[in-house]
């Protein structure tokens, strides 16, 4: 036995730390790629005791990237466990927040981490694929792409009083109102950052054609994909009802109440990584694979429903066809939904009721189980609280946007290893290749790492025959209190 | 931790990398943390811009070195030591580099990240892998995925640090201010400690 193990650690320009390993075999042909991820820190279990009006400020902790979808989905929980409803202007505002956060998160996904694998080739120097070479060679766009990030940050900052882990979402509303000189600063910022956009969607379809041979193949096997959608169809970051599509582009299930995620998400561990693999339960594991996030957004909802996104939505769809399988169209999908965002900040920002100075509505404990769902930069994610009639948790559940990717990572880096590698001599941009698979996911392992699901324990007893000959199951609400 | 040597430091004034016409050569280094500390480093917005010109970033998370260099004048390390993978690499970052910046909360005092320390990492990896899985076979064990330590510790707790840079995270203002003194070869004045 003469196989070969390769080992690309860390992998760079992601946001969390992971490696990609790939088994040669004796012929120097791909026998296995995985994708393992080396980070685990515990909130689930960790949160347990602490008051649920606290949550939001712990769990932005998760993530320096997205804190805000955590803000967002914590307090949200956190409503359905006072059991109010917000005043009309702290959901504007919460959704402004929102959006603000996919800006710069996006900005960052596409300027700083992944174009220069895109705009400086995934075969340029090693110490010239990042943020500074991408100042040195493309001074506009990174130029854009900085400024892109900051519009967004700037506007969490001026919402919610700093730019990383504000505290100023709260179950039952937001802290404060927003000042009318704070709109209009935002307001006046708004075209520039449009502009901004556009530079990165005109930079991306220019290399577009030049990167078809990736587009090919960076992650084209079929999944499901699933997301939030209003009730016209349309893509929903912050509430909805969650979609799910074939690869195909027909709908498997709509209209899922996303609070009972349980009834049909399960989540699998496998030896080699601290990510889970959640599956879509009626398809089981590791069939029922589903991606979510940008490029599932966009193939689950019918439209965006502004209309530079809608436009850009339609030229999108005449490459890709109804339904993009390649991961690589994440980068396009992402650009297409910062015009989204910025679009609907702007439909925000007009309207004189986001000054309305009833922002919060004032409850104590008034249920015990609160669930808060939002989409997230890289898709669907969930809060599931239970506490005590004080309001202490005494269970923390959580699903993170980027575990549900895990599967379909997988599968990229297997998909990517097997065209690329051939025998012993892998070249440095074969490597990048297998990163840039990745990248495309944008995966959020920080984040991804802490999610724990309070899933049923299933254990499936298999025959040598491979059929199933008994099924123990043990579900943790008969556990708990 | 008293075995290890203590760091020299950049050279001051005149001597400065700056001065001497050179290139910073700034390392970031993520540890056990949100990357909070690392995004208010993007934070710098457009000042990134200015300070192109005069840093070479040879190691990071947002750069593609795998391997941490020899001879970094700079290491701005976010994060608490929390698996056999921090510890190996935070020997090397010490070992290699003249000033060590605790970047952040979780370096300065564990922060969130040792929230874990009173339970213990059976507890957090027994409910995130056995208890809550609906398919699986348990915690990792594969060579490639590092254990976790007993407890969550600082940076300090493991190697000797230069230069203390506290918040959760620290501003941008701050990141820029500290980053302007080490390029003048000035011993930086991160403000005082802040927390939060």
């Amino acid at each position: 036995m003469n196989s070969r193990r390769i080992v690309i650690d860390p992998v760079t320009r992601i946001e969390g730390h992971a490696k990609i390993s790939v088994l040669l075999d004796e012929a120097g042909r791909v026998a296995e790629a995985r994708f393992h991820v080396t980070e685990f820190r515990g909130f689930e279990k960790f949160c347990e005791g602490r008051l649920f009006w606290e949550m939001p400020a712990i769990t932005a902790r998760i993530c320096g990237i997205c804190p805000v979808s955590h803000l967002i989905a914590s307090a949200k929980a956190g409503d359905a466990i006072l059991a109010v409803e917000i005043p009309p202007a702290a959901e504007r505002l919460r959704r402004l927040l929102h959006l603000a956060q996919l800006v710069q998160s996006h900005a960052l996904s596409f300027f700083h981490l992944s174009s220069p694998d895109l705009l400086l080739g995934f075969d340029a120097p090693p110490t010239e694929r990042n943020l500074f070479g991408l100042i040195a060679h493309h001074p506009e766009v990174a130029r854009a792409g900085i400024r892109l990030r900051q519009y967004g940050q700037t506007i969490i900052e001026l919402l919610g009083g700093r730019r990383i882990h504000p505290t100023w979402v709260v179950p039952g509303g937001v802290a404060t109102p927003l000042l009318p000189a704070v709109r209009q600063q935002l307001l006046a910022a708004w075209p520039q950052a449009l502009e901004d956009a556009r530079t990165g969607l005109d930079a991306f379809k220019r290399v577009l054609d030049a990167h078809a041979e990736e587009a090919a193949i960076f992650g084209t096997s079929p999944a499901l994909f699933a997301g939030l959608v209003d009730t016209a169809g349309r893509v929903e970051y912050y509430e909805g009802r969650l979609r799910i599509v074939g690869p195909d582009g027909e709908a498997v299930a709509e209209g899922l109440d996303p609070t009972r995620y349980q009834d049909y998400l399960g989540e699998a561990t496998e030896p080699w990584s601290y990510l889970k693999f959640p599956y879509y339960r009626p398809y089981g594991y590791p069939d029922g694979a589903y991606r979510v996030g940008p490029l599932a957004r966009l193939n689950v909802a019918a439209a965006c429903g502004t209309p530079r996104a809608d436009a850009e939505l339609t030229e999108y769809r005449q490459r890709t066809g109804r339904v993009a399988l390649s991961a690589f169209y994440y980068h396009y999908a992402r650009l297409i939904e910062i015009v989204h965002a910025l679009e609907q900040i702007g439909r925000l920002l007009d309207d004189p009721a986001i000054l309305d100075r009833d922002v919060r509505a004032r409850a104590g404990r008034n249920r015990h189980v609160g669930v808060g769902v939002a989409e997230a930069p890289r898709g669907t994610l969930y809060h599931h609280y239970e506490v005590d009639d004080d309001g202490r948790l005494v269970r923390v559940n959580l699903i993170i946007a980027t575990g549900q990717n895990n599967l379909a990572m997988n599968r990229a880096v297997a998909q990517v290893a097997a065209h690329y590698i051939t025998g012993d001599d892998v070249r440095e941009g074969v490597l990048n290749r297998l990163e840039a698979a990745i990248r495309a996911f944008d995966p959020c392992l920080s984040c991804s790492t802490h999610a724990v699901g309070a899933m049923p324990l299933v254990v499936d007893i298999v025959g040598a025959d491979g059929r199933l000959v008994r099924r123990v199951r043990r579900d943790p609400a008969a556990t708990s209190r | 931790m008293a075995d290890l040597p203590s760091s020299p430091g950049l050279p001051a004034g005149s001597d400065a990398p700056a001065a001497r016409g050179e290139r910073l050569r700034l390392a970031t280094v993520w540890l056990g943390g949100c990357s909070g500390c690392h995004m208010s480093f993007l934070d710098l917005d457009e000042r990134l811009l200015a300070l192109a010109p005069r840093i070479d970033l040879v190691y990071s998370p947002l750069a593609d070195i795998k391997t941490f260099p020899a001879r970094v004048d700079v290491a701005l390390v976010e994060g608490a030591v929390a698996t056999s993978d921090h510890l190996e690499l935070i020997y090397t970052v010490r070992a290699r580099t003249r000033v060590l910046v605790a970047f952040g909360d979780c370096a300065v005092t564990g922060n969130v990240t040792a929230m874990r320390n009173p339970i213990g990492p059976a507890a957090v990896l027994q409910r995130a892998y056995v208890e809550t899985a609906s398919a699986g076979a348990g915690p990792p064990d594969d060579v490639l995925v590092p254990k976790l330590l007993a407890r969550v510790v600082p940076v300090h707790h493991v190697v000797p640090v230069d230069v203390w840079l506290p918040g959760c995270p620290p501003s941008a203002d701050v990141i820029y201010a500290v980053l302007t003194d080490l390029l003048a070869g000035r011993p930086p004045a991160t403000g005082g400690l802040r927390f939060g």
